[in-house]
């Protein structure tokens, strides 16, 4: 039934009604943590675009042309996990070489996004919701602005609040998660638009 | 030695807690715990993999080179999360199905890696192993903890069974995502709002 989606259907899916973030909860340790000011977000949040989009795209491939006829579909943990280290690695060494300034905005949150477990799920997403080649790159590309829209608004309302008087007990990563929560409800406002699951 | 391991043991349940206080692994804490089965199984799953994954890398600590030491530790990570994938896949499909890509997502649980990192990397065997299994351990009482509320608010049930009869109206709310949010925002209120006193 997904091979009938539009990718422009995946797509607006993975950014608004499916957020990978906020209805997954895929990401969320360096959301959490990372969130605290704008110009960061967006460094992160900007790699987390281009990562996820590209690694899909790598490890629809890889699946399809090499686990399936192998029949090794079980080691596909292994499989994506190294695809995607190798990539973020390689990325990592070009920008190095090309761009000095894309290096000190991008490169220091490189490292991060392998162990970003959002990179992983729209992996295993792909493959469990058997989306096609156009499709799976979609929707790396929509969950990665949908997780970047969803850091940057935290980013926002993280300064807003920093001079509030918050509980004791609040602070920090229990505030962020109330406002995490109050952002979920507010996406859920788009659900019943399009289903991707 | 006894009583390094049992300090070993104890840490990680409480001053040191994996969820509430160094706010790691959120991803599964928030996705799994919306119905106190699925909650038990990927607990014990993650249990497993912590406790063997210390365990193995600490054994083979000083043979590895430092500079392929991350993947080393993926890799073994991953090894074990493969094992967990193909047993719930054979005995307990229905809940494999519903657990979806969580289950590899047990791979970039910043738990186990950090766990790995910061105590196996320097410690002999049995104490990896014991800090392996207390980290695991601290993990899921939380979750169990977060999923016995959500599962009794949000659908009057525990364990499937009906607790509180007819006359309960569901917070559909609490097993949508903003509950996860919501919840593990209180608990952490809580449990910070009890230290501080």
């Amino acid at each position: 039934m997904n091979g009938e989606l539009l990718p422009a259907a995946v797509f607006f899916g993975a950014i608004f009604t499916g957020n990978i973030l906020l209805s997954n909860y895929l990401g969320m340790c360096s959301f959490l943590s990372v969130s605290k000011e704008i110009k960061t977000s967006t460094g992160l949040g900007a790699a987390v675009i281009f990562v996820m989009a590209v690694t899909s795209l790598l490890n629809w491939i890889v699946y399809h042309y090499l686990l399936i006829p192998l029949n090794l579909e079980y080691l596909r943990f292994i499989v994506f996990i190294v695809v995607i280290a190798a990539f973020v690695q390689l990325v990592e060494m070009i920008i190095e070489r090309v761009s000095e300034g894309l290096y000190a905005a991008l490169g220091i949150f490189l490292p991060l996004i392998t162990v970003n477990c959002a990179i992983l799920g729209v992996s295993l997403f792909m493959v469990i919701r058997d989306y096609s080649l156009v499709n799976s790159f979609f929707f790396g590309l929509g969950s990665g602005i949908g997780w970047f829209l969803a850091i940057i608004a935290m980013a926002g309302i993280r300064k807003k609040i920093s001079g509030a008087k918050i509980p004791a007990g609040l602070e920090g990563p229990g505030i962020t998660l109330i406002i995490a929560g109050m952002m979920a409800l507010a996406f859920m406002g788009f659900s019943g638009m399009i289903n991707i699951t | 030695m006894a009583s390094k391991a049992v300090k070993t043991f104890i840490t990680p349940l409480g001053k040191e807690n994996p969820v509430f206080v160094q706010i790691l692994g959120i991803c599964s804490t928030l996705a799994v715990t919306n119905k106190l089965e699925n909650t038990i199984v990927m607990v014990l799953g993650v249990i497993f993999t912590t406790t063997l994954s210390s365990f193995t890398f600490s054994i083979l600590r000083k043979v590895i080179p430092a500079r392929i030491r991350m993947m080393v530790e993926t890799l073994i990570i991953a090894t074990f999360v493969i094992i967990v994938d193909i047993a719930l896949k054979a005995y307990m499909p229905e809940i494999w199905q519903q657990l979806g890509p969580y289950v590899g997502l047990i791979i970039t649980n910043c738990i186990v890696m950090g766990r790995m990192e910061a105590f196996a990397a320097s410690n002999p065997p049995g104490l990896s192993l014991i800090d392996g299994l207390a980290s695991g351990v601290g993990y899921a009482y939380v979750l169990v903890i977060i999923a016995f509320f959500r599962e009794l608010l949000g659908s009057g049930t525990i364990w499937g069974f009906s607790i509180f009869g007819e006359w309960w109206t569901n917070w559909a709310i609490m097993i949508m995502p903003p509950g996860a949010f919501f919840m593990l925002a209180i608990f952490i209120w809580v449990v910070k709002g009890r230290v501080a006193e």
